[in-house]
């Protein structure tokens, strides 16, 4: 195994995957020759040829439009929206045609494209380089959604991505990109939609978090340690989602608080959060709470530290709940 | 890369008015060519017409009417081989039939059942798109991702004057002029976007002054010529299996009918300018001229005509002989490999309003 940081984790499984099936092909803004801005299509230009990692105009729509015609000519294409905020554009796309046209087919016709993107804030970057736009995409019926948080799952929930049938969406903690190592399989390695990860074990309250709030909540548990036994569980997979990790989880705490990053209202810490009151209420001794992002714009980077969940908010509001 | 020189300002046309405008002709074209094209007219007329009345009789819900586009359709689709794939949007809802297409798959579309689902590569035609100029794209990828498979299909969509002012116009018609994309832009300016005039819609002259800004060619027909239609777009195709890319074809026509059966356009058109136009309709003009030419006879064209009123009787019969959907098809084909909570929904549907577990 090799000890590789997130986003070179990405290119590994880029390599892996575009070398083990010739329709896989990697399109997006400044992904050929300079090898994406965060570099995580390097190298691929020079292995693969220019047919296989295109250099494509600005225009998200036009990606991801052009995507579905590649589809229909047989390629898997993986899409790269520069930033999360970019991709705005493209939800067009996503809404009347990617989550829509195997359905439109009666299911004769399949649409196994990968949209990925870097996503999230606390990187000090000017506006619009900072959104967690998960539920937009999440929302959207036919459509598929991971968020991985650790190197390993950054390159087995991708290669998931590009083998899957369905449109799938994979966004990436570009806080994370650097900042975080770990030891990830070499050559073919995929993590299966549809399985969350228990990535610590605790009795007494569960943290439920995807992507950069993962290692946050990791670190909120750290600082709990000796008040109470918490229990972290990454859900990574938005969608198809698994319930029966989430609901084995508060049956056991019986105490939950969700993370998420992205604006509180009807994100998708709500959607989790409809889950535990329709399926788990019984099993809980305290009400569901949420640390979120709020209701306002992405804020300017001086003072975005008081927008983003903390170690200081989650830990709050467990000690909160650990009243009950 | 070449200069692409301006667009051509004037309208071309092959068939004369049968006075001071003398007919042409379209060299390679054979009289049974001539009779194809004009059986694939009085098709889609029929289909047309029988439409509007199957809507009236409460027989297939809100209808798109392709009234005098018919030459436009059949001039476009008649110059692309089998192996060329066609992005209809609704209002060529029909082009299917030219490719062979039953005619009671397109009616369960509008009939709003499952049945008119099809596999666009049945007959490489694409799915109809509802929303404007989102298909635009989808051509551009498919011809591109033809390409660099080294297949020489063409793709070629339609859209109407309207579809311009959207960002997906602009972005499919860039990426296919950058590709390099064997794609054939086919703008139906039909001079309304429901109650919007072309003048309301851009400030350009024509709207094939907009190829030069994609560095494309374009030309400008008349859209009720169909042997003008064909000759551009065969030219359109000759340059895109050569690789030279996309091309833009304005044909230019007037929607003499409602947008749609829903659609009231009194309120807004100009009624004697639509009586006018109904007189240059594009299928009488084509039958005029081919009886000036002495290739068809007034049994012949019967026979066209009854042909064609056969297929839509059929294909209506069909239709309404479709047993109804089970409720099970809303949760099939959203995903290849759905999430496990829609079988949990449809088992709470199923156990509400009934129905068989097939």
């Amino acid at each position: 195994m090799a000890e590789l940081t997130l986003v070179e984790a990405v290119n590994d499984c880029f390599h892996t995957e575009l070398e083990r099936d010739e329709n896989v092909m990697v399109i997006g803004e400044d992904v050929g020759r300079a090898g994406g801005v965060f570099r995580a299509t390097a190298g691929l230009l020079d292995r693969f040829g220019s047919d296989r990692c295109v250099d494509t105009p600005l225009a998200e729509a036009g990606i991801l439009g052009s995507a579905v015609g590649l589809c229909m000519a047989g390629w898997r294409p993986v899409c790269e929206m520069q930033y999360d905020a970019f991709s705005y554009p493209a939800l067009d796309q996503l809404i009347t045609h990617v989550g829509r046209y195997h359905w439109r087919t009666g299911g004769r016709m399949t649409f196994p494209l990968t949209i990925r993107m870097p996503y999230g804030g606390g990187v000090r970057a000017p506006e619009l380089h900072d959104d967690s736009p998960e539920t937009y995409y999440v929302h959207t019926p036919g459509v598929k959604v991971a968020i991985p948080s650790t190197p390993a799952d950054a390159k087995g929930l991708l290669a998931a991505a590009i083998r899957d049938p369905d449109p799938v969406v994979i966004f990436e903690p570009k806080l994370h990109y650097r900042s975080l190592r770990g030891e990830v399989p070499e050559g073919d390695y995929v993590v299966p939609l549809g399985l969350a990860r228990l990535a610590r074990e605790g009795t007494d309250l569960t943290l439920v978090a995807y992507g950069s709030m993962v290692p946050l909540c990791e670190q909120a548990a750290d600082e709990l340690a000796g008040e109470a036994s918490v229990e972290v569980l990454d859900i990574r997979s938005l969608k198809p989602l698994d319930e029966d990790a989430l609901l084995t989880s508060a049956g056991k705490t019986g105490r939950v608080v969700i993370v998420q990053e992205a604006p509180r209202v009807a994100g998708f810490g709500a959607e989790l959060a409809a889950i535990l009151a329709e399926k788990a209420i019984l099993d809980l001794r305290g009400p569901v709470l949420r640390v979120t992002g709020f209701d306002v714009p992405y804020p300017y980077w001086q003072i975005e530290d008081a927008y983003m969940p903390s170690v200081a908010r989650v830990v709050d509001a467990a000690r909160r709940l650990l009243q009950f | 890369m070449a200069q692409v020189a301006a667009a051509e300002p004037e309208l071309r046309r092959v068939i004369g008015d049968g006075d001071a405008v003398a007919d042409g002709e379209v060299e390679g074209l054979s009289e049974a060519d001539l009779l194809a094209l004009y059986r694939d007219m009085v098709l889609l007329r029929t289909y047309d017409e029988r439409s509007v009345v199957y809507h009236r009789q409460g027989r297939i819900g809100t209808y798109a009417i392709f009234w005098n586009h018919e030459a436009m359709q059949v001039g476009a689709a008649f110059a692309l081989g089998n192996d060329d794939w066609i992005f209809p949007s609704y209002r060529e809802s029909a082009i299917g039939l030219l490719r062979g297409m039953p005619a009671e798959t397109i009616l369960s579309w509008w009939r709003g059942h499952p049945n008119g689902w099809w596999n666009p590569a049945d007959y490489n035609v694409a799915s109809i798109s509802v929303p404007i100029a989102t298909h635009v794209p989808h051509a551009a990828g498919l011809a591109w991702g033809k390409k660099l498979r080294g297949e020489a299909a063409c793709a070629l969509a339609f859209f109407g004057d309207g579809a311009t002012s959207e960002g997906a116009f602009h972005e499919g018609a860039n990426f296919a002029a950058v590709m390099r994309a064997p794609v054939i832009l086919l703008c139906n300016n039909n001079g309304w976007a429901i109650s919007t005039p072309l003048s309301a819609q851009t400030r350009t002259e024509a709207l094939v002054d907009k190829a030069i800004g994609y560095g494309m060619p374009g030309t400008r027909v008349d859209g009720a010529d169909v042997l003008a239609v064909y000759e551009a777009t065969r030219e359109a195709v000759e340059r895109g299996r050569a690789g030279e890319g996309p091309s833009f074809i304005e044909a230019v026509t007037y929607r003499a009918a409602p947008h749609a059966t829903a659609d009231d356009p009194s309120v807004y058109i100009d009624l004697e300018r639509v009586e006018e136009e109904k007189k240059r309709e594009c299928v009488g003009r084509y039958e005029a001229y081919l009886r000036r030419l002495g290739v068809l006879s007034e049994e012949a064209a019967e026979e066209i005509r009854a042909e064609a009123a056969d297929v839509m009787r059929a294909g209506i019969a069909a239709a309404e002989a479709e047993t109804p959907a089970d409720i099970g098809l809303v949760f099939e084909h959203a995903y290849v490999d759905p999430p496990p909570s829609l079988a949990d929904d449809l088992a709470e549907v199923r156990r509400i309003l009934g129905g068989s577990d097939g």
